[in-house]
């Protein structure tokens, strides 16, 4: 049983990564690396919220879409209710963790349309994960999205003071750099026969 | 007909969504291992783009300033539930491929991106007209990227063999580091020919 868990989390975390793999979530891949220190908080905040949708989506999906016969709304409910627990997160953390919130306040608006969180939630449904499983998987995709970014910021601003030709500054460049992980990520392939 | 053309074309090279404006990029780097995904993928965008355009041009006067994102989210996901369903019916192989990245059409920012910035401001010919011409753009560079993707990794280009029997696939390209190389590279270009000119 632990076993079974355990695969999951390594799979979710670096053999499918859903960054550097699966392709999700690049717009802020490439668009909040440019500092270590804000990709921590991002990673943070992708984290916090990706466990709680998680498990929102799962019990509104068991316990309310399926009784009802809704499947097909799945779509809209799912990014509706993101949306608004996002919000609601911020509204909370801003009242009852101010340092918290300066810590990755700024990151929260940006997360609604950061499709891991979506693609967590849609993939639990498709995979008939049960609530653990669920938790478990988005705490090994989460951590997969902010191992990434972070070496990503890292390599970055190292990049910063290299000598590259002019064309291939900023974003081509990056494009590179991140062939170059996912190259290495790719050979977690096959660990533990996943 | 011009106010029709002028954000078609506008959309296709001046603020191509990817490779200027880069949003979109999670779709358009995941679907193109080959020329054919691009195109079903790029056509379902579209569609989604001038369904979600034309109905929030035509709504754009009586939606309350304060919460015009939650009803754009609402009637996109409405339209990008119909082409999941569609295509769930009517092209499963293809489905089966592009998986999630259909539902995920739904936070892909090109389609909040000109509902914000252009449906809302525009008239009903124009927002149809900036759909359409960014739909196009995301479209040409999907089947460009899956184009160059497949001839170098797989020999093939829509599925007809074209290179010589003697080529050996770069097996790395259809891989997803290629997808990464490729896109990098075809931005390099780009802005080769842009400080060119």
């Amino acid at each position: 049983m632990l076993s079974h868990f355990l695969l999951l989390f390594i799979g979710a975390l670096l053999v499918n990564n859903i960054l550097l793999i699966r392709f999700i979530a690049l717009c802020s891949f490439f668009g909040v690396s440019n500092s270590m220190s804000t990709s921590i908080g991002m990673g943070m905040a992708v984290t916090f919220v990706m466990v709680l949708a998680s498990s929102v989506s799962w019990i509104l999906w068991h316990f309310v879409l399926v009784p009802l016969h809704l499947e097909f709304l799945q779509i809209s409910a799912f990014i509706l209710t993101i949306a608004a627990l996002v919000q609601f997160v911020e509204l909370f953390l801003k009242k009852n963790s101010p340092s918290l919130y300066r810590a990755m306040g700024i990151y929260l608006p940006l997360i609604t349309t950061n499709c891991a969180i979506l693609a967590v939630a849609f993939i639990n449904v498709s995979s008939n994960f049960s609530f653990i499983e669920s938790i478990v998987y988005s705490i090994g995709v989460s951590g997969g999205y902010t191992l990434a970014i972070v070496m990503f910021a890292g390599i970055r601003e190292r990049m910063a003071s290299a000598p590259i030709p002019k064309v291939f500054q900023g974003y081509p460049i990056a494009f590179i750099t991140a062939s170059l992980m996912s190259l290495a990520f790719l050979g977690f392939k096959g660990l533990f026969g996943l | 007909m011009k106010r029709l053309l002028r954000p078609l074309i506008n959309g296709i090279l001046k603020e191509n969504p990817i490779l200027i404006l880069m949003i979109g990029l999670c779709p358009a780097l995941a679907v193109s291992s080959a020329a054919m995904n691009g195109i079903y993928m790029g056509l379902a965008a579209t569609f989604v783009l001038v369904g979600s355009n034309l109905i929030i041009s035509l709504i754009r006067k009586i939606v309350p300033d304060q919460i015009r994102i939650p009803i754009f989210i609402t009637v996109i996901a409405t339209f990008v539930t119909i082409v999941d369903m569609v295509m769930h019916a009517y092209a499963p192989d293809m489905y089966k491929i592009l998986g999630i990245f259909i539902p995920l059409i739904v936070v892909n920012c090109i389609i909040l991106g000109r509902a914000e910035a252009f449906a809302y401001h525009n008239g009903v010919i124009e927002s149809i007209g900036d759909g359409i011409g960014m739909g196009l753009g995301f479209t040409f560079i999907l089947v460009v990227l899956g184009g160059i993707r497949e001839l170098l990794g797989n020999g093939t280009l829509f599925g007809l063999q074209v290179m010589p029997p003697s080529y050996k696939p770069v097996l790395l390209m259809i891989l997803p580091p290629g997808a990464f190389l490729t896109i990098g590279f075809l931005q390099a270009i780009q802005r080769y020919r842009g400080g060119k000119s």
